[in-house]
């Protein structure tokens, strides 16, 4: 018998380039020079980030376990990413048990098009939408709209986003970009009939968002939603919301699609347990969120009676072969990490270029898309949008290593690079460091800065790539000598001596003192 | 103590007076102070920046300056470069490296301290005999905060100074926006970051920011000295060196 031999299997595909939304059409850095120009936005920022800050501080501070609660979070979430594919076909089992269709999609492109076949077998030129991440990365609410059919969010803050023809910018809070008076200007513009007189004041503005949907969730008979968590032992679905909005589309339509990622899975009911409590916790600081919808498959005369479950893969089992970078996939998108981050705070959640922004958006995006699709690809961008300050591992509710895995993301960018002047620079310098004797006269060639610096001893202007340190930092010029030339001179050693003898003096003293 | 001094290539060509003040400080609490003179850089802004084969021989050369067992304790002025050895140098060498570097790391990680946990921790002392009479704030830099968790040991440190006004800083443990070569990379996010740093500093109404890392106190001195403020930038162990014979005299341009 001949046997062939396959080959290494190959990197599994990621998001297809030039579909969907985790790919931004220019770099962190430029995208940021905009927005950080945004004084509204960085004021809006400042203030929900700090205030959700102190909230989620107060929550999680109060259980004695919390701790636990995360360590045991996150030991579930890696238990169920070493036995993903045994879990997804006992989820699709358990739904089709249950009445349910289940529908793979190897990336956004299937995804659409599925959803679109089974919006169009209902006859409905139009769906309601719970909010939901996955549809957002895979675009389908563009894609819909391209094919006729209207979709319509019916979370206050992605309506507010959708009716402004805008991208959300925070995963929990689509809208904290946008201020109530921005708010009231665009319900004037974009609702249909609605009262001119319509004030700023939010219990007003919510009550116009209400009356608006209250038709929609009447008149709509198919309804789209994400997935917060798929438990695999029952084929339970969960979603965890705070307005009720996504209940009434969950519950009212005849027809439900639900559009899921695969890392979204559980293994037991009993998990829920665990991560019902993380997840509130750490995004909206409140003790329980208000509304947790759960169903499963179809229940006769009860609910929608047709129900599909699209489960998507679109770049996650590319990350799942990473050995460093899947963890990135035990995310629950509770949004702590992004409330935390000094550099999401500053530039906002739009200068990340896709629906995944702040500190877990800079290492899936690129894990999920891909950085290297194209020349200068924007995603190669977001592992080094990071001061690597590590204030989003410690908020993270399932302890994912973020700073960890942007260093190691950034590692995977230089290997994929080729060469670079970057590298050479960086090869010239360890180059240099790895030999003390050069080292010792490059130390000496430094001591040349002084020459850059004004009378007062400050270099206040350096060429590219450093300008952008100059520009709003002093730096002092290199001392006349450095450490190990003082340590070696007779000042240096006289003062280590003089060190030295002042202890044996206080030693002496104290034994004096002990002697009295 | 045997200690082997890790002066960091940062502190050694630009910022020798916290370095000079490390040692001192040591050699005044009865410790035999060591610098082994093959030693250059720990090879973090290569790691963070994204190079794991560049830095191999600067890992090879930290971990063979500093692995010989008559050195009892390696001591670095820097959190973030301690936070390098103890985390990133094993990366390093499961990588790229081989079993005797592998080994090598083990060794010296084990033994690898920045300056306020070693006194805190290894030396048990809080009380280092210092004067300092000056409002002095303290910004606890990323690292040694949530790397190293060095949690309150520099104040703790601080607080025993005689003479000093220690004052609290509000918001101290945002990023100062430093981060390396993002400081360059993401130049006007950092520059962000370090305005409202510099607000929370200037509200102390300190003569002095603090700080464990000279690296995060090049960035925030820079600032300050840009926009000319009062306050200057002085490493924890410039202060915790200086005494009320042998005051702290300032030297640097850039405060
Ligand atoms: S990475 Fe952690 S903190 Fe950030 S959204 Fe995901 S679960 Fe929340």
């Amino acid at each position: 018998m001949s046997s062939t031999f396959l080959g290494m299997p190959a990197t599994p595909p990621r998001s297809p380039y030039g579909t969907g939304n985790l790919r931004g059409d220019r770099t962190f850095p430029e995208a940021a020079h905009d927005e950080l120009r945004n004084e509204q936005l960085r004021r809006n920022l400042g203030r929900a980030t700090h205030t959700i800050r102190a909230k989620r501080l107060n929550v999680t501070g109060e259980l004695p376990d919390w701790e636990e609660l995360r360590d045991a979070g996150s030991a579930l979430k890696t238990d169920t990413m070493n036995r993903l594919p045994e879990l997804l076909e006992q989820l699709e089992r358990k739904v089709t048990e249950r009445g349910g269709t289940v529908h793979w999609a190897r990336d956004g492109v299937e995804a659409n098009e599925i959803v679109t076949r089974l919006v169009k077998a209902t006859g409905s030129s139009e769906v309601i939408k719970v909010k939901s991440m996955a549809t957002q990365e895979i675009g389908l609410n563009e894609h819909l709209e391209s094919v006729g059919i209207t979709p319509c969010e019916t979370d206050l803050a992605e309506l507010i986003v959708q009716l402004a023809h805008d991208k959300p910018s925070h995963i929990l809070v689509p809208a904290i970009h946008r201020n109530r008076d921005e708010i009231r200007q665009i319900f004037l513009k974009e609702i249909p009939g609605i009262d001119p007189g319509l004030d700023n004041v939010p219990a007003h503005l919510a009550a116009a968002a209400r009356a608006y949907l209250r038709d929609k969730f009447m008149t709509t008979k198919v309804a789209i939603s994400g997935a917060n968590f798929g438990i695999a032992e029952t084929g339970t679905l969960c979603v965890v919301e705070s307005e009720g909005n996504g209940r009434m589309c969950l519950t009212l339509p005849d027809t439900l699609i639900t559009v899921m990622g695969i890392e979204k899975v559980l293994p037991r009911y009993q998990d829920l347990e665990v991560f019902l409590q993380l997840l509130p916790r750490s995004s909206t600081g409140e003790r329980m969120n208000p509304y947790t919808s759960m169903w499963t498959g179809v229940t006769p005369d009860d609910g929608p009676q047709d129900f599909h479950l699209v489960l998507l893969d679109n770049g996650r089992t590319a990350a799942l072969a990473d050995r460093i970078g899947r963890e990135a996939l035990n995310c629950i998108r509770c949004s702590a990490c992004l409330n935390v981050c000094p550099v999401y705070e500053r530039a906002g959640g739009h200068a990340y270029g896709s629906t995944y922004p702040g500190p877990i958006g800079a290492v899936l995006t690129p894990q999920l898309a891909g950085m290297h699709a194209a020349k200068d690809d924007p995603n190669s961008s977001l592992p080094y949008a990071s001061s690597l300050c590590g204030a989003c591992f410690d908020a993270c509710p399932v302890k994912i290593d973020i700073p960890s895995l942007l260093v190691e993301l950034r590692h995977q960018h230089t290997e994929e690079s080729g060469t670079t002047v970057e590298k050479l620079a960086m090869k010239a310098a360890a180059g240099v460091m790895k030999r003390p004797k050069l080292y010792t006269a490059a130390q000496k060639g430094a001591a040349i800065g002084r020459v850059m610096a004004g009378r007062d001893g400050k270099i206040s202007h350096l060429p590219p790539p450093f300008d952008g340190w100059s520009d709003s930092r002093d730096i002092a010029a290199p001392p006349k000598q450095t450490f190990r030339s003082w340590l070696a001179s007779a000042e240096g050693a006289a003062t280590m001596r003089a060190a030295a003898n002042e202890h044996e003096k206080n030693q002496k003293n104290q034994k004096k003192e002990e002697e009295k | 103590m045997r200690i082997g001094l890790f002066a960091t290539c940062l502190g050694d060509t630009l910022f020798p007076e916290a370095v000079k003040s490390t040692a001192v400080l040591l050699a005044r609490l009865g410790h035999d102070v060591v610098f082994p003179p093959g030693q250059t850089c720990c090879g973090q802004m290569h790691v963070n920046t994204g190079y794991q084969r560049e830095p191999v021989p600067l890992v090879r050369n930290f971990a063979e300056q500093f692995g010989d067992a008559s050195i009892d304790a390696v001591v670095m002025p820097s959190g973030s470069c301690a936070g390098s050895v103890r985390h990133q140098h094993e990366i390093v060498a499961e990588r790229y490296g081989d079993a005797a570097l592998r080994a090598g790391v083990a060794t010296v990680k084990a033994k690898t301290y920045e300056l306020s946990e070693f006194l805190v921790d290894v030396l048990e002392v809080t009380q280092v005999g210092a004067y300092f009479p000056h409002r002095v704030t303290y910004h606890p830099t990323c690292h040694s905060l949530r790397m190293l968790r060095v949690g309150e040991k520099p104040l703790k440190l601080l607080r025993a100074v005689d003479s000093i006004d220690l004052v609290e800083l509000p918001e101290a443990d945002s990023c100062c926006g430093f981060g390396g070569t993002f400081a360059i990379k993401n130049a006007e996010t950092s520059t962000a970051m370090l305005q409202d740093k510099m607000r929370n500093i200037a509200t102390t109404g300190a003569d002095v920011c603090t700080a464990g890392d000279s690296s995060c106190l090049m960035h925030i001195g820079g600032g300050l000295s840009r926009i000319a403020a009062g306050t200057r930038t002085l490493h924890l162990a410039q202060i915790l060196s200086s005494t009320r014979t042998s005051p702290y005299v300032p030297t640097e341009a850039v405060r």
